[in-house]
């Protein structure tokens, strides 16, 4: 049986792994393979590398770290952040990434992601979406630049189009729940995954292990991201895992 | 010495790096002059079945690897595996090297046993069910999850060539062979322990040739 994902994502910053590096007890918490490997050695089953760098320098630096991260670590990993052409998506496929992750240049430039799907494959391409509930109109907005730019495009028509453009899966993170740690945003993210019939990943509103049961069985979703609960060591990787195999759910 | 068919579809840093692992010396090429002096290939990709076959018949590879297989081994890995088959209906419909008998369909999106909509692609670790555990590739393995990517899975009628299956709405081929000619739909470089030691397997398969 297709198992349910577990996915640590990790804030890259010129080359080096930031946010909750002091709390994870090894030799240089700041490199992102032994980071990587950490997180490998607890069950992840897949990562995340949002790349968080604000210079040029910063992204080119990326391409290195994705080569020694795919040197060591036998599982398939995404990196997003910063990614505007067909060039970039190369670059960072060519040097080891499984998948690149697509936001605001997606939006910018929906041609991008088909460019990505026909180059490589859909599965390679990954629809970020961060969207936020407007109370207005009762339905959920696209943002973009990090959640500082709203836009007119509605959450779930958005991940639509996205998907018929060649993204081969949906990145859905919820900017009302993101760091609230009070759950995931059960609604938008059923909502989605029934929408579309490519996998999607829930995220932002991790707070504890019965969380991402609640992803999985409300939410409907294929996979569940998080950050700040397991860099904080709130909770791990395992424990989460745990707890969803006592519940029945299918786990790696 | 292990080759590596790189006819321009695919990540093959990642192959690169497991064999590297496994202490595998390795040549890269996409010259047959080059790979013909090896003990065994391997034959990776992502991407579309049609642009696959239109790169190996452009740069003579298919007619290469018609006649390599005939004494040497050969592993392909997800689209390099359904590149084995005889035709995918990927696109239109496109002949592959037909080194086994089938063909590759695409996923229905909707299960033939509850008529609810399923997701395409299979992504994730899926379990394996062991057909011929005794198969060289199964070597000292037990049944456990690998990393699954594709939209596309083989159908075939002959079951001798089945060593693990995987179950998603479909009986998708996960590992396959017939004689030297292996092939896994997932992505033993992508999963974990288990991905590595099959790799291991089919590096002292060849070893033994």
């Amino acid at each position: 049986m297709l198992a349910k994902r577990i996915i640590p994502c990790l804030d890259v910053k010129d080359g080096r792994v930031v946010k909750g590096k002091q709390f994870i007890q090894l030799r240089d918490a700041g490199d992102p393979v032994e980071l990587a490997m950490y997180y490998n050695g607890q069950g992840a089953d897949e990562l995340v590398f949002l790349d968080i760098s604000a210079s040029n320098e910063g992204r080119n630096t990326m391409v290195d770290v994705v080569k020694a991260v795919a040197a060591k670590l036998a599982i398939p990993f995404t990196v997003g952040g910063g990614i505007h052409s067909l060039e970039n998506i190369k670059a960072l496929l060519r040097a080891g990434a499984d998948k690149v992750s697509l936001n605001s240049s997606a939006v910018e430039n929906p041609g991008l992601i088909t460019a990505g799907a026909d180059f490589f494959g859909c599965q390679c391409i990954v629809c970020a979406i961060d969207a936020k509930f407007d109370p207005e109109t009762s339905s959920y907005r696209v943002y973009t630049h990090g959640g500082q730019k709203q836009t007119d495009l509605d959450a779930i028509e958005w991940a639509k189009k996205a998907v018929s453009l060649g993204a081969g899966e949906i990145l859905l993170t919820s900017m009302d729940q993101d760091g609230e740690k009070s759950g995931f945003e059960l609604n938008l993210t059923r909502k989605i995954s029934e929408a579309v019939d490519v996998p999607v990943i829930a995220s932002g509103g991790a707070g504890k292990a019965s969380d991402f049961f609640d992803a999985f069985s409300a939410g409907k979703a294929d996979a569940a991201l998080a950050a700040s609960i397991f860099h904080y060591k709130e909770t791990s990787v395992a424990q989460v895992k745990t707890y969803l195999k006592q519940k029945g759910v299918a786990i790696r | 010495m292990i080759g590596i068919v790189d006819y321009g579809m695919g990540n093959l840093y990642s192959l690169s790096q497991a064999l590297k692992r496994l202490d595998q010396d390795f040549v890269i090429s996409d010259h047959s002059s080059e790979l013909a002096g090896t003990d065994g290939l391997i034959l990776p990709g992502v991407g579309a079945f049609k642009d696959a076959m239109a790169l190996l018949n452009e740069k003579g590879l298919s007619a290469f690897l018609t006649r390599y297989v005939q004494e040497k081994p050969l592993l392909g890995i997800c689209l390099g595996m359904q590149l084995l088959f005889e035709e995918s209906e990927e696109g239109s419909l496109t002949k592959g090297l037909a080194f086994l008998s089938g063909r590759v369909a695409r996923f229905s999106g909707i299960s033939q046993v509850t008529g609810e909509r399923y997701k395409v692609p299979h992504m994730g670790w899926n379990t394996l069910e062991f057909k011929q555990p005794d198969s060289p590739l199964l070597n000292a393995l037990e049944p456990d999850y690998a990393y699954f990517v594709h939209s596309y899975y083989a159908e075939t009628k002959d079951s001798s060539i089945l060593i693990a299956t995987a179950d998603y709405h479909e009986q998708v081929p996960a590992v396959v062979g017939s004689g030297h000619i292996f092939g896994t739909q997932f992505h033993p470089e992508k999963s974990g322990v288990f991905g590595q030691a099959l790799l291991k397997n089919y590096l002292d398969f060849v070893k033994r040739m």
